[in-house]
């Protein structure tokens, strides 16, 4: 087995805008860092804060969630929401020892699969930066 | 149920107070009821007392405070056989409380700071509590074992009932009684009126035909609500979404925001996640985010309070060091 530290990545994306992205670039045959894991969401808004921490508390390295471009919601504000919920996450992170980086919000048209590509990849690469999750291995006793 | 037993754990004692806080109702409320084992606070009875008792003659037993020393796991488990029913007594038990706020320092940095950096404490030798010395060469005298972080009664043992507050309100106590006297709920089941706190509050918009305004601002609690108007409204980090209302606002109707320590609402979960999930639906402006944060930069501090040991990080990691990468 290699010692390169494989990172593994959550992202939550929108069904109308980030995950078609993805799906479009697919289509186009770019390539984006395998170590990213899609979630289907019906809109980035419906992204609880409790299933970011329990994707960090499983011992996830990296999460991010990705909506539809500003004022271009479907449902009128939930990637505002996912917005400012993602920055009050990222502000309490470091209190449980957790770096803030490993968690990103993003906006995302559906028709940008560049965008989307160029976002996973330099994501991907910070969380290589970062190293694994601290989570990993520390057991809550 | 006739017999019962108190236990106090890692709380503070005020839980068990709050039984007392019934006054000259106590006597209706303890009516039939016989305190069969209670410690250290309200009897002295002693562990031997209770080891030697018949498995599950206690009809229920009441724990107080979380689990943080190897004796206070040992006598739950021992609680646990002896007793038909166990009742999680507080937010402490059932959540992990204000001493679960120690699970954001390790286990040094608690001792450094209670045996050594409080600016009470005289201590040149550094003499740290053992938890075995030997005195005048032949006595090995013992102390608990302190664990790395504090724990809820429910992840060492089965609860059948879980109570909220910090401590309950009294008249919750007596209701609590009443319902395991006549009909107790499903096992595992939270005691409570199943209220948020907004839902008993009287500033909440709602009842009253508006709507909940956007969060412009935000205020820290040493500044005074303008009007009667809500306070998560007015820019007050008010918890009382997320909260049992078996206090019946008690917090809100003296101009204090909710702190949440009626427990989370059963069907919360974690409950500092649903903090943040509210407060971001409230917020339209970036530039709240960021003021919340300079009015309180240690903000999952405020909104664990009473929770931490019970949430999806239970806790700071321990091999602590945040990289900067942004
Ligand atoms: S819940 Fe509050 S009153 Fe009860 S033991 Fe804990 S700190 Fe004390
Ligand atoms: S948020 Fe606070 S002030 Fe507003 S209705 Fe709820 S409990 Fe009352
Ligand atoms: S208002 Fe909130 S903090 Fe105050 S007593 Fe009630 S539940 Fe506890």
């Amino acid at each position: 087995m290699s010692d390169e530290f494989r990172p593994n990545i959550i992202g939550f994306a929108c069904q109308w805008c980030a995950y078609q992205s993805a799906d479009l670039a697919g289509t186009l045959k770019y390539e984006y860092p395998s170590t990213i894991k899609l979630i289907r969401v019906p809109c980035s808004g419906r992204v609880d804060s409790a299933f970011v921490l329990e994707a960090l508390a499983l011992g996830v390295d990296g999460v991010f969630v990705a909506g539809c471009p500003e004022a271009e919601c479907h449902y009128r504000f939930g990637n505002r929401i996912a917005k400012i919920r993602t920055a009050m996450l990222r502000n309490i992170l470091p209190e449980f020892g957790i770096e803030s980086a490993r968690l990103r919000f993003e906006h995302v048209s559906s028709s940008d699969a560049v965008k989307f590509v160029e976002f996973a990849k330099e994501f991907d690469k910070q969380i290589r930066k970062l190293g694994p999750t601290p989570l990993r291995g520390d057991k809550h006793e | 149920m006739n017999r019962i037993a108190f236990y106090l754990a890692s709380g503070c004692s005020g839980c068990e107070m709050s039984f007392l806080d019934l006054s000259e109702r106590l006597l209706d409320v303890m009516d039939g009821l016989e305190v069969v084992w209670a410690a250290p606070l309200l009897m002295d009875s002693k562990y031997h007392d209770l080891a030697e008792l018949e498995d599950r003659y206690i009809d229920v037993a009441f724990i107080e405070g979380g689990i943080k020393l190897d004796e206070q796991e040992e006598i739950v488990r021992l609680l646990r056989k002896k007793s038909k029913v166990l009742v999680a007594f507080g937010v402490c038990a059932t959540s992990g409380g204000i001493p679960g706020l120690s699970n954001f320092h390790s286990r040094e940095e608690v001792f450094e700071t209670v045996y050594r950096k409080s600016v009470t404490v005289d201590n040149p030798d550094g003499v740290y509590p053992q938890t075995t010395t030997l005195l005048n060469g032949k006595y090995e005298l013992t102390l608990p074992t302190f664990y790395e972080r504090v724990v809820p009664i429910d992840r060492i043992v089965e609860v059948d009932y879980y109570v909220g507050g910090c401590p309950p309100h009294y008249d919750h106590v007596a209701k609590v009684l009443e319902v395991l006297k006549k009909e107790p709920p499903e096992k595992g089941s939270w005691i409570t009126s199943g209220r948020a706190v907004c839902d008993v509050c009287p500033r909440n918009p709602v009842p009253k035909g508006e709507k909940i305004k956007m969060m412009d601002s935000v205020k820290r609690v040493l500044e005074i609500p303008s009007d009667d108007s809500c306070l998560l409204e007015q820019g007050f980090l008010c918890f009382g979404p997320a909260s049992q209302g078996d206090c019946r606002a008690a917090c809100i109707n003296v101009n204090m925001s909710c702190r949440g320590c009626g427990g989370p609402m059963p069907s919360a979960g974690d409950y500092g996640a649903k903090v943040i999930d509210f407060i971001s639906s409230l917020i339209e402006k970036d530039g709240v985010v960021d003021e919340i944060s300079r009015a309180y930069p240690s903000l999952a501090r405020l909104i664990y309070a009473y929770t931490l040991p019970s949430a999806l990080i239970p806790g700071r990691v321990r091999k602590y060091h945040v990289r900067e990468v942004d």
